[in-house]
């Protein structure tokens, strides 16, 4: 999902600064509110934090031919809300740009906007829709994690192809090459994130729960059903 | 247990499809889907350079030297991630049994 350095032409690169700039800002006050009222919690954030660290520094090969990363923003956006994981987003985004020229300083607005915000977006709401729903909490953490990863490839897709739009088909012949290789890539990239993610979730209720509980991510009736179930 | 299976059953899956793809695709290396994107944006305009070349962008950043340091970069990146992780994880859980 990375864009790399200089591959958006003006005016795309600004736009998408201004669309990702007011959230970063929202997700720090968020963050700063968060760690001046519920300090208890910031080992939880590190964690969310360090997770994203890890997966998306993990090149897996896909089953298409070529390889890809996970994201791990799904878990910091059931746990904080995706501005939060916008934040952490952008820390390892800026890490990658300027160590490992990965990405890029000027495609940053663009990178946080698909794999720090619209990505945990989806996955804040397909949680929150799915809990409504009463659906299994695991089962709701894999789709919820696994569709937010997938979407944040589909999303620098559309990035690409609206910024190269082809000479014959336009905007959307672009999004179709465009893709045929992100999309693809992702699946079984994005159901690994999934399945882990839900595991991770295992053990944080096992250790921590009531941090779950105090961040609304479940309620206590839930939780005690969950637990029921693993005896 | 069951979460434990679930896992190892779709991680099973993962690396059995990662080798049919190695079969299927076998001049392939795997390279990133981010580089792929760079050549179909060479197909569709072949006159883009990154604007952004030769510029002071460039001076910002750490180009690493060669794939050695870039992956040495990645694994620290993971590594510290994991540090992190193993810490909290065995913190809550000492304290949690310790109470």
């Amino acid at each position: 999902m990375h864009i790399f350095e200089g591959f958006l032409p003006s005016p795309w690169w600004q736009l998408w600064f201004v669309f990702s700039i007011p959230v970063i800002f929202f997700g720090m006050y968020r963050l700063n509110k968060l760690v001046s009222e519920k300090r208890e919690l910031l080992p939880l954030l590190a964690v969310a934090g360090a997770f994203i660290f890890v997966l998306s520094s993990l090149k897996m090969p896909s089953v298409t031919g070529s390889s890809s990363h996970p994201t791990g923003t799904g878990m910091a956006a059931i746990l904080f809300g995706p501005a939060i994981a916008a934040v952490l987003s952008t820390i390892v985004l800026l890490y990658q740009a300027i160590f490992l020229a990965h990405g890029g300083l000027t495609t940053l607005g663009a990178n946080v906007a698909s794999m720090g915000i619209i990505g945990p977006v989806f996955a804040y709401v397909i949680y929150k829709a799915g809990m409504k729903a009463n659906i299994n909490f695991y089962v709701v953490v894999f789709l919820a994690t696994a569709f937010a990863d997938w979407a944040t490839y589909v999303v620098t897709a559309t990035q690409l192809a609206l910024a190269f739009p082809a000479e014959v088909g336009g905007v959307a012949a672009s999004l179709k090459a465009f893709l045929l290789i992100f999309a693809t890539t992702q699946v079984p990239l994005a159901i690994m994130e999934g399945a882990l993610t839900a595991l991770i979730f295992k053990y944080v209720i096992q250790v921590k729960s009531d941090a779950l509980v105090e961040l609304n991510v479940i309620t206590e009736s839930v939780l005690n059903k969950i637990k029921g179930a693993n005896q | 247990m069951k979460g434990e299976v679930i896992f190892g059953v779709i991680a099973v899956l993962f690396i059995a499809s990662f080798f049919y793809g190695m079969a299927a695709n076998p001049d392939s290396e795997f390279g990133g889907a981010d580089g792929q994107a760079g050549d179909v944006i060479a197909e569709i305009d072949s006159e883009y350079t990154p604007w952004t070349e030769g510029t002071f962008v460039d001076s910002l950043k750490f180009e690493p030297p060669g794939g050695e340091t870039e992956s040495l970069l990645f694994a620290l990146q993971a590594a510290i991630g994991a540090v992190v992780l193993g810490y909290f994880f065995g913190y809550y859980k000492g304290k949690g049994q310790s109470n």
